[in-house]
């Protein structure tokens, strides 16, 4: 019975000591912007979220060794582990937004389905940054809602696009079979309504893979469907463990790489890599740089990685998935100039932040400036346009490493932006009353 | 001494049969209720009431649910998950359908749906028992997620394939969706779970609930004595996932706010059945001391290490939690099989008799 006793106690500490964390957690600093950064390290698609996680985290905390901040104020940072779990998330959510966050990058289409609504009322953007909720991109229905640069469907018509170039034009698209494996949720749902539209336009036939979560490391009986229908194209919309396991199973039935295209949430390096020498010819989309010959990833190595303040291996800078955080977070620093520079004011709200965000101009003079040459198509956001629909190319899987093999390619707006605006209607109308655009346009 | 029931005479049958005979229990339902009516709305942040409070009565109430059938009618289900799917989805389903009417009363009534479906799963359990009663929920758990990602009229052909809770007023408060606070939505949770918890602990103690425990601890003499072992399992597997159903819509409405397929998986079944275990089978209390463990614990441990100016990475802290959680729920296991609910029945022996233990 002692042993319970003192375990008792020593529960009681514990919640004591738990409590006055949580009293304290409301107090916030006064001379620094807050970042809070949703990242997954553990659960099933830590695989893809580490490299993201640390991309976004080594960015921000160069800016902070190397400027001391942005505009002179340094930023604090504060990781929430949310394992891909929307309960987590908005635990996680509940646990940071007091304490003056500017921005949530949830990087899990469930978690920012949960924070939509609630970002307006918190007045707290969110950056979806090419996932989530594609309708989001309709600025005037989500005022506060990001996903620059593109959303799935534009993602989507990249992609027959450039099947249709393969082709010799979307015109001979017609009979051809273009399978679409994908995560059974909504992040893989989403781009079928498009596809549909699509197939129906060019005349091509959609056969649909849907892979369960439960079933991402066991996608041998959609594969032995593949090999049945034996598709033209195949492309993938998944993440985390089901990316690899799809490229092993392919490479298993020798289905041909180079027809084989997967989303830019396809395209890390450890998915293609398991796939060994096979897996030589597997394409991806992508929007953030391929590699590390940039400066600021220069920058990042010596005043962070090389200095102990990472957890990244010095070895997977410049990986697709590392990279990309890279980018989320380049957006988010240069959202916070954008809001110091429209209000004078140096440590920021969400909702100068959001007005920062609506404001961003990402041209390629200042990707130069950023070091960062190169590494994105540039940015414009507008009130009507939080996505901006931008170009995205096509990199190849070498045996080791990545190769851009195509050009931007730009999306099909005039096919997807209806859509958009229809599906944004629908989401207001849904969830009537949705609250209006109150939120006056910066520019 | 502390828990002295001497001298505590019953002296008519009114006072024979109260749900709580002892004083001692009486002023303790008391003082947790004032706990959770006054002190916690008045002292509590927005993150304890959201965070923790919340998912802890919804968890509570579902582990009631289950309790009801696996703890005191003994019929062995995994299907918990997906029947609190069940209620969330036609509650969704009915404030679409009907925006004006009260969401409240639209969760209460989601509960009907979730309890016709599973009497539907509980048929075989007519047949089979144990785990293999725990193999055909298991199917209802797989079959109804399904149902959820591929029926898109359950999510109103929502793009995302989520059912997103609107705004919706009830007694000129906003009692669901973004703008509702988390005051109003406490209020509302804790009403519902303390009042189906008042009204099980009745009906436990009723002519249904011991035929229940009848069937549990042996239905062939209970079928003997003139229990009708049709009705009165299908009975449990409805009023089981009644509760369950409400639990899973209050879940959606008023603590997530959106649901995906997935948030009503298999891991959730397993969950609650955590609760159920560790809380201990057949105790009301314990499914309270169950979802406590399982939900408040590992939030409280991942603020420690940051409140005693241990800088450890997000990560580190989860793992680390992972860990303590799981040797506690061994340890506990070890010490007391039968979970919280018999660990505090031990401590009020020990009261009973204090200062003089034999």
């Amino acid at each position: 019975m002692k042993s319970i006793k003192q375990l008792a106690l020593g529960t009681a500490v514990a919640v004591g000591v738990a409590f006055s964390g949580l009293a304290t957690t409301a107090a916030q600093a006064e001379d620094s912007n807050y970042v809070p950064l949703l990242t997954y390290r553990t659960g099933p698609f830590a695989a893809s979220g580490i490299h993201i996680a640390n991309g976004m985290h080594d960015y921000l905390k160069m800016l902070n060794e190397r400027d001391g901040g942005i505009g002179g104020v340094k930023l604090e940072l504060e990781e929430c582990e949310t394992g891909y779990n929307a309960q987590k998330g908005v635990e996680c959510y509940e646990a940071t937004k007091g304490k003056g966050a500017l921005v949530y990058n949830p990087y899990s289409t469930g978690i920012t389905l949960q924070l939509i609504p609630k970002a307006s009322v918190d007045k707290i953007p969110v950056l979806s940054m090419g996932y989530g909720l594609s309708a989001a991109a309709v600025g005037s229905v989500f005022p506060w809602v990001f996903n620059v640069p593109d959303t799935y469907w534009d993602g989507a018509s990249v992609v027959i696009k450039y099947i249709g170039e393969q082709e010799g034009g979307l015109d001979n698209l017609k009979g051809k079979k273009i399978g679409y494996i994908f995560l059974d949720a909504g992040y893989g749902r989403e781009p079928i309504p498009l596809l549909e539209q699509l197939a129906e336009k060019y005349g091509f036939e959609l056969l649909q893979y849907p892979v369960g979560v439960k079933e991402m490391q066991n996608q041998s009986s959609q594969w032995l469907n593949v090999r049945r229908d034996r598709p033209d194209y195949m492309v993938m919309w998944g993440w985390g463990a089901m990316n690899p396991t799809a490229i092993k199973e392919a490479v298993k039935i020798r289905f041909p790489m180079d027809k084989f295209i997967g989303v830019w949430w396809s395209a890390g390096d450890d998915d293609a890599a398991a796939g060994g020498d096979g897996a030589k010819g597997y394409k991806a989309m992508n929007f953030s740089g391929v590699g590390s010959d940039f400066p600021a990833l220069d920058d990042i190595k010596k005043h962070v990685v090389d200095a102990g303040l990472s957890s990244t291996d010095a070895e997977t800078i410049g990986g697709t998935l590392y990279n990309r955080g890279v980018l989320n977070s380049v957006i988010i620093a240069e959202g916070i100039r954008t809001a110091q520079e429209l209000t004078g004011k140096k440590v920021i709200t969400g909702e100068d932040m959001r007005m920062g965000l609506e404001a961003l101009d990402l041209d390629e003079a200042r990707l130069k400036e950023l070091g960062l040459s190169g590494f994105a198509h540039p940015m414009k956001v507008t009130c009507e346009d939080h996505a901006g629909s931008h170009p995205v190319f096509i990199q190849e899987w070498d045996g080791s490493q990545w190769r851009q093999v195509s050009g931007w390619i730009e999306p099909m707006t005039d096919v997807v932006r209806p859509l958009l605006e229809a599906a944004a209607a629908d989401y207001a109308e849904k969830n009537a009353p949705w609250p209006a655009r109150t939120e006056p346009c910066p520019n | 001494m502390f828990y002295r029931e001497a001298g505590q005479f019953k002296t008519s049958y009114k006072a024979d049969q109260a749900l709580m005979p002892i004083l001692q229990d009486r002023v303790g339902l008391l003082v947790i209720l004032a706990i959770a009516f006054v002190v916690i709305p008045v002292f509590a942040n927005d993150f304890f009431l959201t965070s923790i409070m919340i998912p802890f009565l919804v968890f509570s109430l579902a582990a009631i649910g289950l309790n009801v059938l696996t703890g005191f009618c003994g019929q062995l289900s995994l299907g918990t998950g997906a029947f609190m799917g069940v209620g969330a989805y036609t509650a969704y389903k009915l404030t679409t359908i009907f925006p004006d009417a009260n969401v409240i009363v639209m969760v209460l009534l989601s509960g009907v749906f979730s309890a016709a479906i599973g009497a539907i799963f509980g048929l075989p359990s007519l047949r089979i028992k144990g785990l293999y009663l725990a193999v055909t929920t298991l199917a209802a758990q797989f079959f109804l997620e399904w149902c959820f990602i591929r029926i898109g009229w359950l999510y109103n052909y929502n793009a995302s394939g989520a059912i997103e809770i609107p705004h919706r007023e009830a007694f000129g408060l906003v009692v669901s969706g973004a703008e509702a606070t988390p005051i109003v939505r406490y209020f509302i949770v804790l009403c519902i779970t303390a009042g189906i918890a008042f009204l099980m602990a009745n009906v436990l103690r009723g002519r249904i609930g011991r035929s229940w425990m009848m069937i549990r601890d042996m239905d062939i003499a209970a079928e003997l004595m003139g229990i009708r072992p049709l009705q009165t399992k299908l009975l449990a597997f409805a009023v089981s996932s009644y509760i369950c159903g409400v639990a899973g819509a209050m879940m959606v409405f008023f603590w997530l706010n959106a649901a995906e397929p997935s948030s009503y998986s298999i891991a959730l079944s397993f969950q609650i059945l955590f609760m159920v275990i560790l809380g201990g089978l057949g105790s009301l209390g314990g499914a309270f001391m169950g979802a406590a463990f399982i939900w408040i614990l590992p939030v409280f441990l991942k603020f420690i290490p940051g409140t005693i100016g241990i800088d450890l990475a997000a990560e580190t802290v989860e793992h680390v939690t992972f860990m303590i959680v799981g040797a506690l729920i061994i340890f506990f296991l070890i010490v007391e099989p039968h979970g919280f609910a018999r660990l505090w029945q031990i401590a009020k022996q020990k009261l009973r008799v204090w200062p003089f233990p034999y």
